[in-house]
């Protein structure tokens, strides 16, 4: 990392912090939502920027951390964000595991198509599983108990809540994203592009390409998974709505609004993607339709997204 | 000291015999030649023994070790290492990275996964030095879809060299770019691959390059070897002549 | 036994609908080597233009000019398709792949939101249809002539589909492309128009599949996305870009889909991927699927 880098990430950090201090509860909340699924974008695009994979069943991990922290919570009584945390990322990595062994064996269109298959068959099953999952109703995790941040804070101190919940999401969010540069920087991520580049010369290098896949994917699905575990307190509320397709197909959205070729691309597309996602359903009601046009435009005409079009032309100005 | 030998390998496609029971024998230390027309079938062969395609029958042996029914991996520890005549780069990697990641791969480091690639300084350095002798050193930083044929095409045996592999294929070097550069990428290639100590396999179509650079020439014709020798013995070779040099160059 | 040979009938009705999905989205791959994201929301389309026309039509035309209508929605979603594939779709055959997924599922974003902004959110129904051609009695218990009359719809249009593909100078050209388009190209044939025809006639088998549908049941928001999925695991089951294969494909779906529904409800899409997982891994391109 450059040093100019590291000077852009030191004050994007700076400003991050003293959002509670500066904005309303609400923009705060908003925030804490945003930075919740740059992390599952951020692991959404190990597999699609990185190693080339494009799923279309991301919701399957995201909804495996969000649906274990409420099944923990309604069935043993844990409040403790830290042991969430846990069992959530335990939850999404099984599955992941378990799913990546089936989908890495595939490329390109069936990889898309299987993930998305594996991704419905989880929502039928806690649709319909609903004496278990609550059905459309969902489950309820009106609360968590922030052991670093110290002590309980339920919906009564709700305003100390968000602010507290923020630096804790902030703080994940931070230890992700350093985690992520790291990988993709390894020669673990290296090999992952370079079977993205060219698989037959990476096999020829004596790299077992599955292998590769198979841990890329496992990686991914606890980001995603993680992002899931966050945004349940936040939430409050997970319905089988997030295990559904329109959840993947915003993830994939994220990655393509920013730029998929990036590295922060995936994460300013997130939260870019929740304003304009909050935004766009108080202007109307039909935003998929607005979401839809935008994501047409963009892979027709901006397909290095957000921060890949602000990189080119920031090079060609200079 | 025989290095590969194989054993009535065969390989047919239809009715098409590429590979039609060949005794292949590659002996250590050598820079060895293997010509032949369009579909004489040096790139099957080439394929056969590098498992990119699997025989209908015959053997693969490297020194006294049977390796028939060696997968790629296991290959490439056996210490073969290729090169494709399609040139096969990671094009949206850097250049010193394509070198990197041979290294990697050979050192078993591909799996570490929570150190800086750029950090491990004795992969950088050796990468570097590559580079440098394949006269690639000032292209380090570059993405290698940016580089000029002449360039991809040092690149390609620079990643399969990085590998050092005992035995090394490469399916036509210098196809695709000029006269003057096909001189350079072959003084440069036999220059390192000489000096590593490796033994190479080069397939080859310009006779001028076959006879300035091989120790050994092995002509293949319709899926069988026609000649195999030293450069003088295989130019005053009529056969050779005939199916060869009479139709092809 | 009698609800033996319903349930049979069902399920034929079902693989009537699921084959002219699944041919579709086959026959687009095969010729143009895209997976449209946005196929399920033809169908929708079909289903909604087909219940909008009848709904208009019914208190005016006699019941029997009302089949008509269902070449209507059909053709309706073909023109769609015709608009869509010179617009949208042209620009991305020379890009990766993952933009050739992306615009299309920009394009199912679109069309589900356009269906609830043109026919809202209530169910839309053109019972009309099954009620005209009455019940008839198999083995005692009731069944609707529309259903069987259907089937046979769907076996036609398979075999006439068939005829097009191997029997016309047409679908010499669409397999030829097909096969390889550079080489089509350089033979002078017009890939342009082979891809935009093709397009449309995918379309308009999955627009053909929401209008026999929506008779019998009453076409509703999301249904699109629910039988992509499902044909989906048809076209795996079968090979993707292989009409012999959906065939095979939704036959073995609708009827595994029958079954479960039956006797394991909760456990109907989860046996269908499992199917659909288990041939993939045993063959991973399909029963029919060419390699490629």
């Amino acid at each position: 990392m450059s040093r100019r880098q590291l000077g852009a990430a030191a004050l994007v950090l700076i400003a991050l912090a003293l959002v509670p201090v500066l904005a309303s509860t609400y923009q705060t909340q908003l925030l804490t939502y945003g930075l919740t699924l740059a992390i599952a974008a951020l692991g959404f695009n190990l597999l699609l920027g990185y190693t080339g994979l494009l799923s279309f069943g991301h919701s399957a991990y995201f909804g495996a951390g969000a649906y274990a922290v409420a099944l923990m919570m309604r069935y043993s009584g844990i409040a403790s964000m830290e042991l969430f945390i846990l069992g959530g990322v335990l939850a999404s990595a099984a599955l992941a595991a378990l799913f990546g062994i089936v989908c890495v064996r595939h490329t390109r269109i069936f990889f898309a198509i299987l993930t998305l298959a594996l991704s419905q068959v989880l929502w039928t099953l806690a649709y319909k599983f609903f004496w278990i999952t609550g059905g459309t109703d969902g489950l309820r995790v009106p609360f968590a108990k922030l052991t670093l941040l110290g002590g309980l804070v339920s919906a009564d101190a709700f305003d100390k809540f968000v602010n507290a919940y923020y630096y804790y999401v902030l703080a994940v969010f931070c230890v992700c994203v350093a985690l992520m540069w790291l990988i993709v920087h390894s020669p673990f991520g290296k090999t992952l592009q370079a079977i993205r580049d060219n698989e037959t010369r990476a096999r020829f290098l004596g790299v077992r390409i599955w292998r590769y896949r198979w841990l890329a994917f496992l990686v991914s699905g606890i980001f995603t998974g993680l992002a899931g575990i966050l945004w349940v307190p936040l939430n409050g509320l997970t319905t089988p709505d997030v295990l559904y397709w329109p959840q993947s197909g915003k993830i994939v959205f994220f990655a393509v609004l920013g730029g998929f070729r990036n590295f922060t691309g995936p994460i300013v597309g997130a939260v870019i993607f929740n304003y304009l996602e909050v935004y766009a359903i108080a202007a109307t009601e039909y935003w998929q339709l607005a979401l839809g046009v935008v994501l047409i435009v963009l892979v027709t005409f901006l397909p290095a997204g957000i921060v890949g079009t602000a990189q080119r032309l920031a090079a060609r100005s200079r | 000291m025989t290095l590969l030998r194989t054993e009535a390998l065969k390989k047919h496609f239809g009715q098409t015999r590429a590979v039609d029971g060949v005794d292949f024998i590659v002996n250590q230390g050598e820079f060895l030649s293997l010509v032949g027309t369009n579909g004489a079938g040096k790139t099957t062969l080439v394929n056969l023994i590098s498992a990119f395609l699997a025989p209908d029958s015959g053997r693969v042996f490297i020194g006294d070790r049977d390796i028939t029914t060696a997968s790629v991996h296991e290959r490439i520890r056996a210490g073969i290492a290729r090169s494709f005549q399609l040139v096969n780069l990671f094009d949206d990697l850097t250049v010193l990275d394509n070198v990197a990641l041979a290294i990697f791969a050979r050192e078993r480091k591909t799996q570490r996964i929570l150190a800086v690639a750029e950090r491990d300084t004795a992969v950088t350095r050796e990468a570097s030095e590559l580079l440098a002798a394949f006269g690639l050193a000032a292209k380090a930083a570059a993405p290698a879809r940016g580089l000029a044929q002449g360039e991809r095409k040092l690149l390609d045996v620079a990643v399969a060299y990085a590998l050092r592999p005992k035995l090394l294929f490469l399916d036509e070097p210098t196809s695709g770019v000029s006269t003057r550069d096909k001189a350079q990428i072959m003084d440069t290639v036999s220059a390192v691959v000489r000096g590593g100590g490796i033994t190479a396999v080069v397939i080859e179509h310009d006779m001028d390059v076959v006879f300035k650079y091989s120790d050994r020439v092995v002509v293949m014709h319709e899926g069988r070897f026609l000649a195999d020798g030293p450069p003088e013995a295989i130019r005053r070779n009529s056969e050779v002549a005939k199916h060869l040099l009479g139709t092809d160059v | 036994m009698e609800i033996v040979a319903l349930q049979v009938l069902n399920s034929l009705f079902y693989a009537a609908v699921l084959f002219l999905i699944a041919a579709g989205l086959s026959l687009i791959f095969g010729v143009m080597g895209i997976v449209n994201m946005a196929h399920g929301s033809f169908y929708a389309l079909g289903a909604y233009i087909t219940a909008w026309a009848v709904a208009a039509a019914a208190p005016a035309i006699p019941a029997a000019a009302l089949f008509v209508l269902l070449f209507v929605g059909a053709l309706g979603v073909a023109a769609i398709g015709l608009a869509i594939e010179p617009t949208l779709i042209r620009p991305f055959y020379r890009r990766p792949e993952e933009y050739q997924l992306l615009v299309t599922f920009g394009l199912l974003l679109v069309l589900e939101d356009l269906i609830r902004l043109v026919w809202g959110g209530t169910p839309r129904t053109a019972s009309t249809l099954v009620d005209s051609l009455g019940l008839i009695q198999i083995g005692g218990l009731p069944y609707p002539v529309y259903n069987l009359v259907m089937i046979g719809v769907g076996v036609a249009a398979a075999a006439a589909l068939w005829a097009f593909i191997y029997r016309t100078k047409f679908g010499v050209l669409l397999r030829a492309t097909a096969q390889d388009r550079r080489m089509a190209a350089a033979l002078g044939i017009n890939v342009e128009r082979i891809y935009i025809l093709a397009f449309g006639l995918g379309c308009f088998m999955a627009g053909l599949a929401g209008a026999i549908v929506v008779p019998t049941q009453a076409a509703v928001l999301g249904m699109g996305v629910e039988v992509l999925v499902i044909a989906f695991v048809v076209v795996v089951i079968g090979g993707l870009g292989s009409l012999e294969g959906a065939l095979v494909g939704a036959l073995v779906v609708s009827a595994l889909r029958t079954i479960t529904i039956q006797f394991w409800e909760e456990f109907e899409l989860a046996a269908l991927y499992l199917i659909a997982a288990i041939v993939l891994l045993i063959r991973p391109t399909g029963l029919f699927g060419r390699k490629g």
